[in-house]
């Protein structure tokens, strides 16, 4: 009886992340079309509204993700002839569940997390790192050139960009003495100017790169091409199938963002915590800590994704390895002997 | 010291910095996209659209078969046969164009010496099978009877240009 309470309660708090998180992502694709748009001096989409409810017909285009959703889920899922059947139908899957899983360790708010776990940061190494064999499996079953190259191309990239990012999430855990993610928030406790984005500066800039590198985002989108290779590793896919790998890239893509603000920017902590005391009249909330100082921060990580893919050309391969191997590592490399020296030294404020 | 500069600017992104204040800017750059449908672009009075053959205020039609539009047609769209009509007048039998070869180029237009053909604004047509593309003279007369005091007016529009 326990266990199963247990289970059930575990399965609803599944759910209150997930949900939300889906919506999230749906929202951002029409976030990612609007801003892009935008940039371009285009409108981007305002067509399809919730006409049928009487408040809801200007909405400039809310409806879109929700109609691009239906349509993908009636299409047909076409099988190329000589593909790996079994292979071809879990791909996706292996792509999403790993996507999905790293939810479980991240914290939203204090206590607000599924799995309290010591190794939080290891876990979600490992899982990031998973979602790779998803692509490499598509490409291989897919039995096509294109899908073969662009999962040729992904492989390299994720394994190269791994090692800086992990170098970058080294020094966080050196700054904060703990692989738990609620921990390496509280670590950074105080003000805006307390938070590990200061001391670890280079490191953030290059986990955060390294994160757009890691979910095949533009400028590092060399595995999708789509002027050079189509659309690299689900070239082959449609319907639901390839919805399911662009889901699990927007997953992906909020889960660094979330990452980068935990890690980096204090998580739910408010920047004015301690310059302005919480029970100050009127602006005394805007220093308490709460979720949605969290959701901004992610939403500024977001907008950054979008702003890059609006604006930067496709890195070249040569170009792409380069800059992960001669620039992110050496950087990260150093960065973590300066780190240590600082926090042998106890420097002030945040090593003290 | 230039490289020593330049390898600063590199690892400092300089110029990838450069580019996001573009595009931010654009951000919030007046959008240019017209809303087809339901906006749309002005139009010059010299627009080149689907053909009509205009008549004479008195209902007499202005074509005199001279074919100096069949002879001046680049794409040669236009096919017109003529014939002498009752009254003794020259006239046209057949006036055909297929719009599926036609360019728009607008000389059949500048070649008539009675401004008889000429190209209407209308550029919202379509066909659903191949026919409807092929112009002759009664939907020729019937476009131009139709638009006659727009096709008018934009003539009176050019005459300070001739």
């Amino acid at each position: 009886m326990e266990t199963l309470l247990y289970l059930i309660l575990t399965v609803i708090k599944i759910l209150v992340i997930v949900i939300p998180l889906l919506l999230c992502v749906a929202y951002l694709t029409y976030a990612e079309r609007k801003i892009i748009g935008y940039m371009q001096v285009r409108i981007g989409p305002n067509r399809v509204n919730f006409s049928a409810i009487p408040g809801l017909r200007k909405l400039r285009g809310l409806g879109q993700p929700i109609a691009d959703a239906l349509k993908l889920m009636f299409k047909e899922i076409i099988i190329p002839s000589n593909t790996d059947r079994f292979l071809f139908f879990i791909a996706p899957m292996l792509v999403m569940a790993p996507a999905l899983a790293a939810w479980a360790v991240i914290p939203f708010n204090d206590g607000w997390v599924l799995a309290d776990i010591n190794a939080g940061l290891l876990y979600l190494l490992a899982m990031t790192s998973m979602g790779v064999y998803g692509i490499l499996i598509a490409g291989w079953a897919s039995n096509s050139k294109y899908a073969f190259l662009g999962t040729l191309r992904s492989a390299a990239q994720i394994i190269s960009y791994e090692i800086a990012m992990g170098f970058a999430l080294v020094g966080v855990l050196m700054a904060a003495g703990s692989l738990n993610l609620s921990n390496i928030v509280a670590a950074q406790q105080g003000s805006i100017l307390h938070w590990y984005w200061l001391p670890l500066l280079p490191l953030f800039v290059i986990y955060f790169i390294s994160g757009v590198a890691e979910t095949n985002r533009a400028p590092f989108d060399v595995a999708e091409g789509e002027s050079e290779i189509v659309a690299g590793f689900h070239v082959e896919y449609s319907g639901m199938l390839f919805a399911v790998f662009f889901l699990a890239e927007y997953a992906n893509i909020i889960l660094i963002a979330v990452l980068s603000a935990i890690l980096f920017l204090g998580g739910w902590l408010s920047p004015f915590e301690g310059i302005i005391p919480t029970d100050t009249p009127l602006i005394g909330w805007v220093a308490q800590s709460s979720f949605l100082w969290l959701a901004m921060k992610v939403s500024f990580f977001l907008f950054l994704f979008l702003w890059f893919r609006a604006t930067f050309p496709r890195y070249r391969y040569d170009q792409l390895m380069r800059l992960g191997w001669k620039v992110f590592i050496p950087i990260t490399l150093v960065w973590i002997v300066v780190l240590g020296v600082a926090i042998l030294a106890k420097m002030p404020p945040w090593f003290a | 010291m230039k490289a020593i500069k330049d390898y600063i600017k590199r690892l400092f992104l300089w110029e990838l910095f450069q580019g996001l204040r573009i595009t931010g800017r654009y951000l919030f750059e007046k959008k240019i996209t017209v809303q087809y449908p339901d906006e749309k672009t002005p139009q010059s009075h010299r627009f080149r659209g689907r053909h009509a053959l205009r008549r004479y205020p008195n209902g007499e039609e202005r074509c005199i078969a001279c074919k100096l539009c069949e002879a001046v047609c680049p794409a040669l769209a236009i096919t017109i046969e003529a014939a002498p009509r009752a009254d003794g007048t020259r006239r046209t039998t057949r006036y055909d164009i297929d719009l599926t070869k036609c360019i728009f180029c607008g000389f059949c237009e500048e070649s008539c010496p009675v401004d008889s053909i000429v190209e209407t604004r209308v550029f919202e047509y379509c066909g659903e099978q191949r026919h409807d593309l092929l112009m002759n003279k009664e939907k020729l007369l019937a476009a131009g009877e139709q638009l006659e005091k727009a096709l008018a007016a934009d003539k009176a529009l050019d005459q300070a240009y001739h």
